[in-house]
């Protein structure tokens, strides 16, 4: 440790810089791998397990046609579809669609499918990528504004919590938690939506939504109550995680040394505890923002918001299976991004995080 | 043990620090914590109190009780602290926050966990700066480089931009040194300033703050259990044992005539060059007391090896910190003076300096971290 200060003399500000930007080239390829991966599991489980279970280039194409079509018109759409090429090459054309965009056959006449083509929908006929792109207002929205309303709440009540532990407030708010982690939000929901809305007609009913483009009052009016209840969800977990942290850090050798500096209590709470505090909260924070982006499943079901997480529902329970990876992939893509922003911000706030 | 009591006392002035009484107990839920149970001491500028003792034996909780870092919810605070003619255990929180860091600072045992590790240390030396100065962050800077400077950080433009992470131990404790005199403090309190450090960068840092206490005039108090850095830099000793004072005096008077079975167990544990290999480290039998239930009588006498010799009072009454000698020597023990003074000349003395010939524990001969002096690691 002790060696000649030359030694552990840190790198120049250029070289640090350079250091910097590969790490974030590095990250951003592993990222960009890690999708692949996803994709190619996806592919498997749409494509190749079925055909373990039995299934043929018939029966995906019967899919497309309904039970109706006769044997020679599925041969005939199995061949169009490519159904009959190798796995490989089947996958291939599937990542190639979604980069460039590809043409189908169905006799006629061809159809383009521009870039992001993750296909048409089996029922609606629809560009899957068309759907993904409408639902995705709803599901941001509710994301944003939840993931706001939790992040500051939770980490205040928290905060106060370890400040005053043993206290009521501390009790009552740890309390408060428990069950808020603990009651599912098609429970939670459900009673906002039947006092707020359609006892005390306080907010807007179920199955509400209008674009934050065309208002933003009646924006935020038909997303509180999801906005409230999905917070709830996460607030409850995020003063639990501020509180242990704040516990953990303010009993930190540092927190001593900022309070023998003479610094007021307020700055050795913000400054001092709560950034060290903060860290690994931020990086729950993105991983859950990402988890989110690709859909709030039971929020989205029980305020009846069309976003992604209900399509994906819906995709699931129509067998749907273009919607369904596309879904997927779409999520994918937000965590394996957040995974990413998170990795980033985490060595800009962390100056001991190690680049190289 | 209400009397002031100090070997240096110059009876017309008050001295520059004074504890009278200090105690600082914790209610808990298993019973009363008497961490500091009756501490009374007092220091001039410009010289060094060396404070001994095990791990909870109250050393690190009294230092901070002086800069009154502690819960007024969690804490029974009573005495009084006296810091240049201003009471500190009943003035306002705020008050004494002004002072702290400003008159009075601390040095931090192990620096890597006492810095925050998300601030550069210019960062941390300039908050401790800014606190008690308004200026700006500019000339906060130059002063922050220019303390690393002179704590002897080489290249202390560039390393003020470095993380805690980013240095060495010793210069990390360098650096600690330096945000604590960021202020010119008048008191400094190091606790176990060279534990975390390996020998050679102990030494350098010895050497550092008995040079910077000379430039500074300050009053030192080193907390340590390690003897050789009492005998290094002491003027004054305080030996502490389950949250009293056991000992104390002159640092001459406690190495060459200790009076305390505890005083000469910790000499006896404490390994010596001046020996040969083969001897046997004398460890004091036992483990420190319980600060909740504290042995009655003399909180020592289950681990003493005299308390035979006192008649059995050491097991009912609670001996006094009584004056011995002439020089303001106390101790806390039931035997009386004169037998003490002959078990440690008869018993204790021949056994700690084995088949040497004169006064092995003089101070000139303890182990001294800077006869092992080094080059600086620059």
């Amino acid at each position: 440790m002790a060696g000649p200060a030359g030694l552990v003399c840190p790198a120049g500000p250029a070289a640090q810089a350079e250091i910097v930007v590969t790490f974030f080239i590095r990250r951003t390829i592993g990222a960009a791998l890690m999708l692949l991966v996803v994709s190619i599991a996806t592919f498997l489980i749409f494509f190749g397990l079925p055909r373990l279970a039995g299934a043929t280039p018939e029966t995906f194409a019967a899919r497309y046609l309904g039970r109706t079509a006769d044997e020679h018109t599925q041969q005939l759409f199995a061949e169009k579809l490519g159904f009959y090429d190798p796995l490989w090459l089947q996958y291939w054309n599937w990542i190639k669609a979604i980069f460039v965009g590809t043409d189908y056959d169905y006799g006629t006449g061809i159809e383009h499918c521009a870039a992001p083509c993750f296909g048409y929908s089996f029922r609606t006929n629809h560009a899957v990528w068309d759907d993904l792109l409408d639902r995705l207002p709803v599901t941001v929205s509710l994301t944003v504004g939840a993931s706001i309303l939790w992040l500051v709440t939770g980490v205040a009540v928290g905060v106060l919590s370890a400040l005053r532990k043993g206290s009521f407030f501390d009790r009552a708010a740890m309390t408060g938690a428990l069950a808020g982690v603990s009651l599912p939000p098609y429970f939670t929901g459900l009673m906002f939506l039947y006092f707020f809305s359609y006892q005390f007609d306080l907010t807007a009913p179920g199955g509400t939504y209008v674009d934050f483009t065309d208002n933003p009052g009646e924006w935020a009016y038909s997303l509180i109550l999801p906005w409230i209840t999905l917070a709830m969800l996460n607030a409850a977990a995020y003063a639990r995680f501020t509180r242990a942290g704040m516990l953990d850090t303010m009993g930190e050798d540092f927190i001593r040394t900022a309070r023998a500096k003479g610094l007021h209590e307020r700055v050795v709470v913000t400054k001092h505890g709560l950034r060290a505090a903060l860290t690994p909260i931020i990086t729950i924070f993105g991983l859950d923002v990402g988890l989110l982006l690709g859909g709030a499943i039971l929020t989205e079901s029980t305020f009846g918001l069309k976003g992604l997480g209900y399509l994906a529902i819906d995709a699931i329970n129509k067998q749907d299976f273009p919607q369904i990876m596309g879904v997927t992939m779409f999520a994918a893509f937000f965590v394996v991004v957040a995974n990413l922003i998170v990795d980033m911000l985490y060595a800009v706030v962390d100056p001991r995080v190690r680049l190289s | 043990m209400n009397n002031v009591i100090s070997p240096r006392q110059d009876p017309t002035a008050r001295p520059f620090l004074e504890l009278r009484d200090l105690k600082i107990h914790f209610p808990t839920d298993d019973g009363l914590v008497k961490s500091v149970d009756g501490l009374s001491f007092s220091l001039e500028r410009g010289k060094t109190l060396g404070i001994v003792g095990e791990s909870g034996s109250g050393k690190s909780v009294s230092s901070l009780g002086i800069l009154g870092i502690y819960h007024r919810r969690n804490a029974n605070v009573s005495g009084e602290i006296w810091l240049d003619g201003q009471e500190l255990v009943g003035a306002s929180p705020e008050t004494v926050r002004g002072l702290r860091g400003k008159r009075m600072a601390m040095i931090f045992q192990d620096p890597l966990s006492a810095m925050h590790p998300y601030y550069t240390i210019g960062d941390q030396i300039i908050e401790a700066y800014r606190v008690h100065h308004k200026v700006s962050k500019k000339v906060a800077r130059k002063h922050a480089i220019d303390l690393l400077a002179r704590v002897g950080i080489p290249q202390p433009d560039k390393r003020v931009d470095d993380y805690p992470h980013q240095f060495s131990g010793g210069m990390r404790q360098r650096a600690m040194i330096a945000m604590a005199l960021s202020c010119d403090p008048e008191l400094l309190i190091a606790d176990e300033p060279t534990t975390a450090l390996d020998v050679t960068v102990q030494a350098q840092i010895l050497d550092l703050m008995r040079d910077l206490q000379q430039e500074f005039n300050s009053a030192l108090i080193i907390i340590t259990h390690d003897l050789g850095v009492t005998a290094e830099l002491a003027d004054d000793v305080l030996v502490m044992y389950g949250g009293k004072c056991i000992e104390y005096g002159a640092a001459t008077e406690i190495f060459d005539n200790p009076e305390h079975p505890y005083t000469w167990g910790l000499l006896g544990s404490m390994p010596r060059l001046d020996q040969p290999v083969t001897e046997r480290l004398l460890p004091i039998k036992g483990t420190p007391p319980s600060l909740i239930n504290v042995p009655s009588g003399c909180s020592f006498h289950p681990r003493c090896a005299f308390d035979g010799r006192t008649g059995g009072a050491s097991d009912t009454v609670v001996p006094e910190l009584e004056l011995t000698g002439t020089s303001g020597h106390r101790v806390r023990c039931h035997m009386p003076a004169h037998v003490r003074q002959q078990i440690w000349h008869n018993e204790i003395k021949p056994t700690l300096e084995g088949t040497g010939g004169h006064s092995v524990a003089s101070m000139s001969e303890l182990p001294s971290a800077s006869d092992e002096q080094s080059e600086e690691v620059a």
